[in-house]
């Protein structure tokens, strides 16, 4: 029978790894992400995760270390936020093109400078290009289950990328929710055992890993990334059906809440979804049309389902923790490449929100309905817009 | 995929093979691409011999990734890893949790050797983090730095493995005397600081003594670290035939004194504590990355050198 | 005269060789460096005089590529289809029994 348990997202997640039964785990201290490694290092501790715990001396170390276990041939997890994502950048690349199915659970939070603990999506966002799965959890049984699934597409042989599961610092990370933890035997059947058919070292077997690409041969390597990536998206689904039918809890690329006749339908990510919803019944009890919309997968991005979404839609608005100096939020550049060569398509606006912590009040939501209706009305508004700005102090 | 006991072995007779210092297999594949002459080369040949099929490499981005050839070539045969810049302690200490996880047995007689092979700049400067973390943790993994003493394969930049008095591309020499400034670091006295199980210098010029300490780095539990004078007759600008003289003099000026730290106890192997040492010139007149040194700047290198030597012999004396 | 140990390698891997892009762009063939003859490299060739020869086998030890192996009685083999001729084991030879000479094309 599945236990409930009440726990913080970390402890969610750090679950979630002790039932995937990974081999090896290496991970750096990071606010708000610490818990996990700590969680995991007694789960290892009181013996009831059998993982080789290295206690590496940086993130980017971390992930190094993650890479040599997974070209090794096991199961690996990692943890980090931040500033510590920010140094694995360059492996993260390495992970990816090497086809090694890490997964990484990422308590979201704000980059330097001014150094900020608090949430946002920029750490994880700003890796979107390194060929890692990325999906985002809306609470904390959200990243429980996301990780098994991460594990479960990343594993795939169709597939065989890196995953990360990102949740919001301290909003998930730190708050404590009711969580179902699946059974042991259960997941045992779900994720069964990781058996690399690629790439693992072995003395036996004297392949070499990562070797130069010259320019006759570097494009069609990195192609292959691409086409798995592609691939990824059926995958997730088959995972999302399976996880149904084991679990009983549904998954979807993009989530819809109240769309079918909306004129503005709200698009985001993460725990900013659960107060999307509250809006939206306290808007539509006020008469406007308005729906929601969380997108679980972002890489790789959901094309057809924001297709199916923005039919929905006349002004389709993405609130967004990220921002791309230069040229706004890259959840609406990515949603702009999903619709710009589609006949009809909504009105799109991006709304820069909740950076660095800041709370994400109804007060800001209507300030987005407004200039939602604004457009819809014909008037001409700003595509990117800042939300919840302290004018007073600029 | 060809199965290691497919791979050619050809038969000696015994008085030979006994006469050899060397394993006689070949791990190590001719085709490959490195320079004329190379040091590196020629190490990591030997270090192949040492552990044949039993060892599993990593390679960070250096003169060796070339080396072992761009895909889809191999001049090993064995197992190799290429990783980034600074990561070889990190990316081994995976590797070797990754194989412990599996219960495979990891270094010891009948073990899997897990090898790091990176240059002085992938170890003494970018990849030193990840090398301390390595060796504080315990990994029972071999981490080898080939020595050439400068960035060879960005075209002969410093690194802090580079001899006071050297020319490189970034320290040209010039009206304001601008030659590398800096004396070599004793990255193997930062190596020992961790007390690892198992540190020692070697030279390609003494393959018969790097073998026994490739093999001690096998069968000592622990960290090992072996620091492997390997130089580049390219970045040198030195002639391709002197690779193996330059190593010795280095040795025998005590330039590059071969010595071992085991159990806390330091053990010089060559030269002689005995003797005095050669005159640090016989080494620097054969290379042109000296040849802008005035004789103070000898001097100095010369004055250093013998320091350097003298502090040595008092630790092996101390703690012999 | 002893083959060179590479010959059997250098089919091997012809027969094996694919230039076919691989999940995470792994090489499967070990040693597949064979086929690329760097011979070609050479200004200079070492010229070997059997008579002088101790059989001490220095040159074959000290070889970076290996180019040199041993035949059938231990005498040194130059495999001129690999040396690229830097002349370490005409340098090292304790009876100069290898001459370094400028090869005519």
């Amino acid at each position: 029978m599945p236990m409930r348990k009440v726990m913080k997202g970390n402890e969610a997640a750090a679950w979630a790894a002790k039932l995937a039964k990974p081999k090896v785990v290496a991970a750096f201290p990071i606010t708000p992400s610490t818990l996990v490694p700590e969680k995991i290092s007694e789960f290892v501790a009181d013996g009831e995760m059998d993982a080789e715990f290295i206690k590496v001396e940086s993130e980017h170390s971390a992930i190094s270390a993650c890479v040599g276990a997974s070209a090794a041939g096991v199961r690996t997890f990692t943890a980090t936020a931040s500033q510590g994502l920010a140094l694995m950048h360059e492996i993260l690349f390495i992970a990816a093109g090497m086809r090694l199915p890490i997964v990484m659970a990422i308590g979201n939070r704000a980059l330097s400078a001014p150094i900020n603990i608090w949430n946002d999506w920029q750490d994880t966002i700003s890796e979107r290009d390194t060929g890692w799965i990325q999906f985002y959890a809306e609470n904390n049984q959200e990243a429980l289950d996301l990780i098994l699934i991460a594990f479960k597409v990343a594993e795939d042989e169709r597939v065989l990328l890196p995953a990360m599961v990102g949740f919001d610092a301290f909003i998930l990370t730190h708050t404590v929710e009711p969580v179902e933890i699946p059974d042991q035997e259960v997941v045992d059947e779900f994720l069964g055992e990781y058996v690399p058919k690629h790439a693992y070292l072995d003395p036996a077997r004297p392949i070499t890993q990562g070797a130069l690409g010259f320019p006759a041969h570097y494009m069609e390597a990195r192609y292959t990334v691409w086409e798995a990536m592609e691939n990824a998206r059926k995958v997730i689904k088959e995972a999302f059906d399976e996880f149904e039918k084991k679990f009983g809890r549904r998954y979807h690329m993009i989530e819809e809440y109240k769309t079918d006749d909306a004129e503005i339908i709200l698009l985001t990510m993460g725990s900013l979804a659960g107060t999307l919803k509250e809006f939206v019944d306290k808007k539509r009890e006020e008469g406007v049309k308005i729906g929601a919309a969380k997108m679980t997968v972002y890489r790789p991005f959901p094309i057809e389902e924001l297709r199916a979404l923005a039919k929905k839609a006349k002004v389709l608005a993405i609130l967004e923790k990220d921002i791309s100096f230069g040229i706004g939020g890259a959840v609406f550049a990515d949603a702009s490449r999903a619709l710009v060569n589609e006949k009809e398509k909504p009105i799109m606006l991006d709304f820069i929100i909740g950076l660095g912590g800041r709370d994400v009040t109804f007060d800001q939501l209507e300030e987005v309905v407004a200039i939602s209706k604004k457009a819809l009305e014909g008037e001409k508004v700003e595509e990117v817009n800042w939300i919840g700005l302290r004018k007073e102090i600029l | 995929m060809v199965p290691l006991e497919e791979v050619k072995k050809m038969e000696l007779p015994a008085d030979v093979k006994k006469k050899l210092t060397l394993p006689f297999e070949e791990h190590f594949y001719a085709g490959h691409t490195a320079c004329q002459g190379c040091g590196a080369a020629l190490g990591l040949r030997y270090v192949l011999k040492a552990y044949g099929g039993k060892a599993i490499f990593t390679i960070p981005a250096c003169c060796s990734t070339i080396i072992a050839g761009p895909w889809p070539y191999s001049a090993l045969n064995a197992p190799l890893f290429h990783t980034a810049f600074e990561t070889t302690g990190a990316v081994i200490s995976g590797i070797e949790a990754a194989l412990k996880a599996k219960g495979y047995k990891v270094k010891g007689e009948d073990g899997i050797m897990v090898v790091g092979w990176a240059g002085d700049g992938g170890t003494a400067d970018i990849g030193l983090q990840a090398l301390s973390g390595f060796l504080e943790r315990g990994h029972d993994a071999l981490y080898i730095m080939y020595d050439n003493e400068a960035y060879m394969n960005t075209g002969i930049q410093r690194s802090s493995s580079t001899p006071y008095g050297a020319w490189t591309t970034n320290t040209p020499g010039g009206k304001k005397h601008f030659l590398e400034q800096r004396p070599k670091k004793k990255v193997i006295d930062i190596v020992i600081a961790h007390k690892p199980a198992y540190a020692a210098t070697a030279s390609v010029a003494y393959p018969e003594d790097f073998m026994k300490k490739l093999k001690k780095a096998q069968t000592i539990k622990g960290p090992a670290f072996i620091q492997l004078f390997a130089p580049c007759p390219t970045g040198w600008r030195a002639p391709t035939d002197k690779t193996i003289e330059l190593a010795r003099l280095a040795v025998q000026t005590a330039y590059f004194p071969l010595f071992e730290y085991e159990n806390g106890k330091y053990k010089i192997n060559m030269p002689s504590p005995n003797k005095e040492p050669k005159p640090i010139e016989e080494f620097i007149k054969l290379q042109g990355r000296f040849k802008y040194m005035t004789k103070e700047d000898i001097e100095i290198l010369q004055e250093w050198v013998l320091r350097e030597w003298d502090e040595l012999k008092k630790k092996a004396e101390i703690f012999g | 005269m002893a083959e060179s140990p590479f010959k059997a390698d250098i089919e091997r891997v012809q027969k094996e060789y694919s230039e076919k892009m691989t999940p995470g762009a792994i090489v499967y063939i070990p040693g597949s460096s064979v086929v690329n003859k760097t011979g070609g490299w050479r200004v200079f060739m070492p010229q070997f005089n059997r008579e002088k020869c101790i059989r001490c086998f220095m040159c074959y030890t000290l070889c970076p590529e290996p180019a040199i192996y041993l035949d059938e009685e231990s005498y040194p083999v130059f495999d001129y289809d690999y040396c690229k001729g830097c002349g370490i084991c005409a340098n090292e030879c304790p009876t100069k029994a290898i001459e370094m000479v400028r090869e005519s094309k």
